[in-house]
């Protein structure tokens, strides 16, 4: 097939949701507006560390003003003695803590975990904290605690000649085929190196919480992504049973991947709060959050594409490194999607890590996919000018059929028809394959296109369903909404099981007590969440039609019918014959308060460790290549830039994305939630960086003024396209991952189109005018 | 943020008594002085409210000129009318200054009091030396992060950028700036570094911003304010030129060009050489972007701010060829 061959063919496929016609707001696949939305706008939504508690008190965090070595002495005595200050915390004093479980399972070495440092590894570094009455006075109280320090030279970042090759991670390595051997011997070749810099999530709500004890129950108040993950590790910390932390989060201002850890200052104000036996709040500050957890890791990639002279890619050779801290690891994996995008015969992928001075990264949109996309769609687009083929066109001539690495089949991908309708929305058939082919006076203007995917991640999860006095139905689970949409989606679920409208469901999520929820991350919650809910509303559904038939006070008892039908909360036989009355009147007339039911997803043998395990850590997470498919969403992007020439500045004037996402439980919510990856996009692409002084090992850019993302006067108008058809063997309801889909692609997308209005190839982002002037 | 005692002043008179006290700051938008509080730059023993004084926000514009009361909100001076028809520059570089919200607070005397944005000026505890913050404790910006730098007036104590755009058009037109009854031309009243950084303005204890004037003229009328940067809004220029031409009856000859600079260099820049070689000469493409080379003599660059040395030129280039477009 070519790009010419390429077309959309509208209704071919049903999509399972509300552009099928026929679905209602209401039910899953309905464009519902966000039900948490009027409060949010309103100010109505309390966040976590908004809560007033009697006696609050508030801890403001001392940082290391050095890179590496080691903290020699801490003077506390003048903050000790400030205006309103209650506990001055140092390595000296504070509460001995246990190491806690990591995220993925692995047991913790039987060492104390200390949350202020006496060894230094990074600038920034938590190493005292204060706490007063006031915040003010915590603030001026911590200005006064003198640290004297024995420095150290510091490895700042990768360029460091003291950083070295790394740590070879031989889980990264893919290998199949002679990829060197082919590389040598292919007729075209392209190597290039791909740099990302580091990237922050930047919140618009930082991070922070309240932390308050009673006895040995500890109550944290505290943005999460992952509250039963959360509560795990501060039980752990502490040594209660995990049942004693309860985890409030009831909104999220934007999370990214930052929020679904317990951090170190968490531990600090939980502690502080213990010592003190009066609550805790800390507000970790706008620049804490470029150094109290980690944004994504610097990458450097080096892509090599041998390939004959119809562009057939004949072997890729693939190399990365990402940084990780001192003594924490983080790894990037950057040979994902260079391993799944391509057919080739020959590949290798290698991977190291390198430690620096810097706080350990973390997970940030798309962690991996990101960066890896930026290098092999990059590398793709250099080598189709190179032999002289449309971009578009060489990516189907290496349409990968089946997953290359896993060689198992894709169980849905439906990249080619993103290809076709990205392209015939942009109109990519007008586009003048030469660079600097096109401008608008001072502006050279470029096309570029990059695809991107991202795997479908699996696991278990639970929730309650309630069928309440009043006939309308309530939702409870431990997950969380950060703005992707969890309330309104499963209240579109429960709704349509249980034949209810919409807005007679009330989700409540954000709170550890409620049933038990895995993390939010890897857009795998969506998925697991809508199979809980839908089963535990079935469940409830199946307990309100078994009451009206049996229960002798019911209506319908006399009717001897199998079955009866609810619909917009009113029951009724399937024929129409007999009664027909209101969810609430036959809870009323068999005399039942409500209607219970609890759904998991869990294999039906599982053992009561085997469900801790799998909402506390990710140890029970599916691979996406388990069984008989290989799962993954995808994604194609069209991007035109405007260059001024004399300027070298770069925006972004146009986006058409094409998107398969599988089934979408509400189009409106997956839309925006896309947009959202691909505006990030655009400031990964063109904006962001943290910028480390060398000689302090130090970002000196870390506030939102000087670590610039995109603002609305950055972004154009963004067309969004589905063309996901319902992936059965990716969740219980046939969704694929939507929210760390948009982003992946769209930075090589931006740097393709720029290559093609100027003819400049800018390898390392962000592309800064000085790449161009 | 250290405790300070607030005092709210009852008259001018009142507020500049009160600001000559040692330690003593004026709040007015507080979009500066409460930012740099915050990060421990400024701290003030008593802060001196004078946001509620009568009379100080009035923009009154006649055919001599503007005159625009200190506490006039950005915003507002932006959307004037007579400001926007007589001084479009003014109003264009006010309009691309900072935030919608930030230009809804900040007042006029105050954006000229606002502080650089260097990043070692704004660290106090992980930068200590700094010779704006305590004179003569060096400089940690040289050698580190300099892309955001000056290149222009520049000394080996300081290579602060000063940040604004209002004050470049200002400069560009010759504005005086009203400290009671004493009045200083706003290119004076902005100093170089030199060897004493932290002395920012020909503005002494115990003295207030009280108005802005701006003298018409032909120039100003016929004006334009680009700043070019690495954001679309809400951030600092990268280089920004205010420009602004009066031709001759031929409408092509040169008669008055105004040029002043910002983003690069340490105070809102005069490029009167550009001017100078401009004046009497028919605007010609090539000509101008031979004259508006002129504009980074004597540019020194600390490494990653070079290509504010390329940019700057190409910015009074493409300005000046704008306003040579529309006669």
């Amino acid at each position: 097939m070519t790009v010419h061959e390429l077309r959309t063919r509208p209704g071919d496929a049903k999509r399972g949701d509300a552009s099928d016609g026929a679905v209602l707001a209401d039910q899953v696949g309905g464009r519902l507006s966000r039900v948490d939305g009027p409060a949010k706008i309103t100010g109505a939504a309390k966040y976590a560390v908004e809560q007033q508690l009697e006696g609050l008190t508030h801890a403001v965090l001392v940082e290391s003003t050095i890179a590496a070595g080691r903290v020699r002495s801490i003077d506390t005595a003048a903050a000790k003695a400030s205006p309103g200050a209650l506990l001055v915390l140092t390595p000296d004093n504070i509460l001995p803590l246990r190491t806690a479980t990591d995220w993925l399972g692995t047991p913790p070495p039987d060492v104390a975990y200390c949350p202020l440092a006496r060894d230094i590894t990074f600038s920034g570094q938590h190493v005292a904290a204060v706490v007063a009455e006031t915040f003010e006075q915590a603030v001026a109280a911590a200005a006064l605690v003198k640290i004297a320090y024995d420095e150290a030279a510091a490895i700042v970042d990768l360029s460091d000649p003291k950083a070295g090759d790394g740590i070879p991670v031989d889980a990264m390595t893919k290998e199949w085929g002679e990829a060197e051997t082919a590389f040598a011997s292919a007729p075209v070749r392209i190597c290039n190196a791909y740099n990302t810099p580091r990237e922050y999530q930047a919140p618009i709500e930082p991070h922070g919480l309240i932390a308050k004890w009673q006895g040995d129950q500890l109550t944290v108040w505290e943005p999460s992504q992952w509250l039963d993950g959360m509560a795990r590790t501060y039980a752990e910390w502490f040594g209660v049973p995990f049942e004693n932390v309860r985890l409030v989060s009831p909104y999220i201002g934007g999370g990214f991947g930052s929020k679904a850890f317990a951090y170190g200052y968490g531990a600090v104000a939980a502690v502080a709060a213990k010592m003190l036996g009066r609550p805790v709040k800390l507000a970790v500050t706008r620049p804490q959050t470029f150094t109290a957890y980690g944004g994504r890791a610097a990458t450097r990639q080096t892509v090599a594409l041998g390939a004959n002279a119809e562009g057939q890619i004949q072997s890729i050779v693939h190399r990365g490194v990402n940084e990780t801290s001192v003594d924490g690891m983080w790894v990037e994996p950057l040979g994902s999607v260079t391993s799944v995008m391509y057919a080739t015969p020959n590949f290798s992928s290698r991977q190291n890590v390198v430690r620096v001075n810097t706080v350990v990264p973390g997970a940030l949109r798309a962690p991996g996919e990101n960066p890896s996309a930026f290098g092999i769609e990059s590398a793709i687009d250099e080598l189709a000018y190179e032999v002289g083929i449309d971009p578009l066109e060489i990516r189907l001539r290496n349409y990968a059929e089946q997953d290359p690495h896993a060689k198992k089949p894709w169980s849905t991908r439906q990249l080619r028809e993103a290809f076709a309708a990205g392209a015939e929305a942009f109109g990519w058939s007008k586009r003048n394959p030469r660079p600097r082919s096109m401008r608008d006076g001072n502006q050279l203007i470029g096309w570029g296109v990059a695809a991107g995917t991202y795997p479908v991640r699996r696991a278990y999860g639970e929730a309650v369903v309630r069928i309440l006095a009043d006939g309308s139905v309530e939702v409870e689970s431990s997950s969380i909404d950060m703005g992707q949409g969890t309330y309104t989606i499963l209240a579109q679920t429960a709704a349509e099981v249980v034949g209810v409208p919409a807005e007679n469901v009330v989700v409540k999520l954000g709170d550890s007590r409620y049933a038990r929820a895995g993390v939010t991350g890897g857009s795998r919650l969506a998925g697991v969440m809508t199979g809980a809910v839908h089963k535990a509303a079935s469940a409830a559904l199946d307990q309100l039609i078994g009451l009206a038939i049996s229960d002798p006070a019911s209506p319908f008892h006399a009717l001897q019918a199998n079955t009866l039908v609810v619909a917009n909360g009113r029951i009724a036989s399937p024929r129409g014959n007999g009664p027909e009355v209101s969810i609430a009147e036959l809870l009323s007339s068999v005399g039942r308060e409500h209607i219970e039911a609890k759904g998991d997803t869990m294999p039906a043998n599982s053992t009561v460790e085997d469900r801790y395990k799998n909402y506390t850590t990710i140890a029970m997470a599916l691979p996406h290549t388990e069984g008989d498919y290989s799962r993954h969403s995808w994604c194609a992007h069209f991007i035109e830039v405007r260059v001024d020439e004399d300027f070298g500045t770069v925006r972004v004037s146009r986006v058409v994305s094409a998107l398969d996402s599988g089934r979408l439980y509400n189009p409106k919510l997956a839309e925006s939630q896309w947009k959202g990856g691909i505006i990030m996009g655009i400031g990964q692409a063109l904006l962001e960086e943290g910028i480390v002084d060398r000689r302090h090992g130090r970002i000196v850019n870390n506030n939102l003024a000087d670590y610039l993302i995109a603002t609305n006067a950055d972004i154009p108008d963004i067309e969004v396209i589905s063309v996901g058809i319902p992936d059965p063997h990716s969740s219980v309801l046939g969704g694929k991952g939507v929210g760390e889909l948009g982003i992946v692609g769209v930075a090589p997308a931006i740097a393709n189109a720029v290559f093609h209005a100027t003819g400049k190839r800018v390898r390392d982002l962000p592309i800064t005018l000085e790449k161009l002037i | 943020m250290r405790d300070f005692s607030y005092l709210r002043a009852s008259s001018v008179d009142a507020a500049r008594e009160a600001a000559a006290l040692p330690g003593a700051m004026l709040l007015a938008g507080g979009t500066t002085l409460v930012d740099l509080a915050k990060c421990g730059v400024a701290e003030p023993e008593t802060v001196v409210d004078i946001t509620h004084l009568k009379g100080l926000d009035t923009i009154a514009v006649d055919d001599r000129g503007a005159t625009i009361g200190a506490l006039a909100r950005m915003s507002r001076v932006a959307d004037h009318a007579d400001i926007k028809s007589r001084f479009p520059a003014v109003s264009e570089a006010l309009w691309q200054a900072a935030s919608a919200q930030l230009r809804n607070m900040a007042t006029i005397g105050g954006n000229l009091m606002q502080r650089t944005r260097c990043p070692y000026f704004r660290d106090p505890a992980n930068f200590p030396a700094c010779n704006k913050r305590w004179p003569g404790s060096g400089c940690s910006a040289i050698g580190g992060v300099t892309r955001g730098h000056a290149v222009l007036g520049t000394s080996e104590a300081c290579v602060a950028t000063y940040p604004g755009d209002l004050a470049v058009a200002l400069v560009a037109f010759d504005a005086i700036v009203h400290l009671g009854d004493r009045q200083i031309a706003v290119d004076d009243f902005f100093l170089l570094p030199g060897s004493t950084p932290e002395r920012e303005h020909a503005i002494e204890p115990g003295e207030m911003i009280t108005a802005i004037g701006i003298p018409a003229s032909a120039a100003a009328r016929r004006s334009t304010y680009l700043k070019v940067r690495d954001r679309q809004s809400y951030e600092f220029a990268a280089a920004s030129a205010a420009v602004g031409i009066e031709f001759e009856a031929d409408g092509r000859t040169i008669r008055d060009l105004r040029v002043a600079l910002g983003g690069v260099a340490t105070k809102p820049w005069r490029a009167r050489a550009v001017e100078e070689a401009l004046n009497g000469k028919v605007l010609e493409p090539e000509v101008v972007r031979q004259a508006s080379l002129l504009a980074v003599e004597g540019a020194v660059d600390r490494g990653a701010n070079h290509y504010k040395i390329e940019l700057a030129p190409r910015v009074v280039a493409r300005a000046i060829l704008k306003m040579g477009e529309t006669a």
